[in-house]
């Protein structure tokens, strides 16, 4: 087992989150502890973040569907300290949602050694409290048996 | 025929600049006083009176960083110009800075204004370096900003490991690019570091946002810029020989978009991008001009890799072969052209001159093609000047000789 320091998520009360119309639903399903985008109602093309018109037909018809919280690392970074917080490290990723393709989330790794974490790592969703009583999509390294 | 190509009807006739100032430096002054004293500078060295001007073209939605505001009203009433006939400014940030010289060109050439001032001032009271984190939460930011991105580099480092993944680039690219530009900077008189930077620093720096490290970022400065444009025949007459706007291009397409507001841009040739290509081609084509013919490239470097993207963007070497490109001593400046080769960012840039979100870069540009440059390029008859990678629009300007 390595000593190396694992990944975290911002402490809840650093972190604030806004909805608007739109991106409310993704906020109110991740505090079921689900994770959905929005599928197009017209042609059926996913988008993230959620936004008020489909970008390929410009419909505001929207089938929130409900994922699998598997994903895929398109890339990352290793993030080394935040203000007021010296000592945290945090692996802040961009993913692929192989169930919503064209879709991509940016998050965190936690609970993983960043060194660990690498392009194409398979990741499954998880929930971390954020202020206001909001859950934030994260994710973990997937069990390698699942994956 | 490159010397006469493009629009050249509009010209750079003055550039002003503060001192440049480390984070901090300035907090007893205020935005005006700052942007007021560069106005003036740029005013005097094309011999004009503040008074003459008529127009503000800014950019960045006339932020002063991305915290206080430049009031155009403030400005004019404070500095004495008479009557303000244009005020505009490009929307997005940094990204326009190249791009408000082609605004300043699009109220002269439509006949709103005559002399047209292009000012950025910057202090740091928020700190630019983690503005991300500082700033409140929105709608849109709650999708980037819970994660620990704190600042533009920590979001741009996703784009440089994307491009390591795909085209084996190295750190020792990077690495490059800060060496070589604090090698421009050790005979500038402003530069905040004089000194050479060596590999075992670079290496042994701290890490910021992995693999981005310390001297990948630029600097946090504080100070102004102010650039003045007028037609090309009124700039004749004035004290400086005239810098011709050959071509100034802004924009950027949908699959680049809110760049690194939302990381949703489709594929890997434009993720792992500056998204500039599509400007670069326009620009190119009013210019009438290839990237063979440009002389000097001032390329906005907020940070090392964007550097990189964007030579490959600018078409000094094909996509994906930046690292190769610039690891073969192709940015390095040398006085006289070598084939192949593309002197960048010849005045210290913003990682090792100073950070004024990319008006130094312009000013540099005019020094260049007026002859009168600190690591001049000999005979250098066309210069690109770049604005900073981010949301749309981003933007690029090609400056010339005049006749």
């Amino acid at each position: 087992m390595s000593t190396a320091t694992l990944a975290t998520a911002l402490p809840a009360d650093v972190v604030t989150i806004r909805t608007d119309p739109s991106t409310e639903p993704f906020w109110q399903a991740a505090r079921e502890r689900r994770l959905v985008a929005p599928r197009c109602g017209n042609c059926g093309a996913f988008r993230l973040p959620p936004t008020p018109f489909c970008p390929h037909c410009q419909s505001t018809a929207v089938d929130w569907t409900e994922l699998s919280g598997r994903a895929t690392v398109y890339t990352y970074t290793v993030v080394n300290g935040y203000p007021g917080l010296p000592d945290i490290t945090l692996v802040p990723v961009v993913v692929d949602l192989p169930d919503a393709p064209g879709a991509r989330l940016v998050s965190n790794v936690v609970g993983a050694d960043p060194a660990e974490v690498r392009i194409g790592t398979e990741l499954t969703v998880d929930f971390h409290p954020v202020s206001d009583g909001w859950l934030l999509p994260v994710f973990r390294v997937a069990d390698r048996e699942q994956a | 025929m490159a010397r006469d190509a493009g629009a050249r009807d509009v010209a750079i006739a003055g550039i002003g600049a503060t001192p440049y100032y480390r984070r901090g430096e300035t907090a007893g002054q205020s935005i005006t006083r700052l942007a007021g004293e560069a106005i003036l500078a740029a005013c005097a060295d094309a011999g004009l009176s503040v008074t003459e001007v008529d127009g503000l073209a800014f950019y960045s939605l006339a932020r002063a960083g991305y915290g206080e505001q430049m009031e155009a009203g403030e400005l004019v009433e404070t500095l004495g110009i008479r009557e303000l006939k244009f005020s505009a400014a490009l929307t997005g940030g940094g990204g326009g800075s190249a791009g408000a010289i082609g605004l300043a060109r699009a109220a002269i050439v439509a006949g709103d204004a005559s002399v047209v001032v292009t000012v950025m001032a910057l202090q740091q009271r928020t700190r630019l370096g983690t503005v991300v984190a500082s700033k409140a939460a929105t709608p849109a930011s709650s999708f980037v900003q819970p994660f620990g991105l704190a600042g533009p580099g920590h979001l741009m480092s996703l784009l440089a490991r994307r491009h390591m993944h795909v085209y084996g680039t190295t750190r020792d690219a990077f690495a490059e690019i800060a060496i070589s530009t604090r090698q421009n900077a050790l005979s500038r008189p402003k530069a905040a570091y004089r000194e050479p930077l060596t590999r075992e620093q670079y290496f042994s720096a701290r890490m910021i946002a992995d693999p981005l490290c310390l001297y990948d970022f630029c600097l946090e400065s504080e100070g102004a810029v102010a650039i003045v444009t007028a037609s090309v025949e009124r700039a004749r007459d004035l004290r400086q020989p005239p810098v011709p706007v050959v071509a100034a291009a802004h924009g950027g397409t949908r699959e680049w978009g809110r760049a690194f507001s939302w990381f949703g841009m489709p594929d890997d040739e434009t993720f792992a991008s500056s998204g500039s290509k599509p400007i670069a081609g326009r620009l190119y084509q009013r210019a009438g001009v290839t990237p063979q013919d440009i002389d000097v490239a001032l390329i906005y470097d907020h940070f090392t890799p964007m550097v990189l993207m964007q030579l490959e963007d600018y078409g000094f070497c094909e996509k994906g072969e930046g690292g190769p490109f610039v690891l073969s001593g192709a940015i390095r400046y040398t006085p006289e052209r070598r084939p192949g080769a593309i002197p960048v960012n010849t005045h210290g840039g913003q990682l090792s001159e100073a950070y004024i979100i990319g008006a130094t870069h312009i000013v540099e540009g005019v020094e260049q093609l007026r002859g009168t440059a600190v690591n001049q390029v000999a005979g250098a008859e066309l210069a690109l000047v770049t604005g900073g990678p981010s949301a749309i629009p981003n933007s690029g300007l090609i400056l010339g000789r005049d006749r």
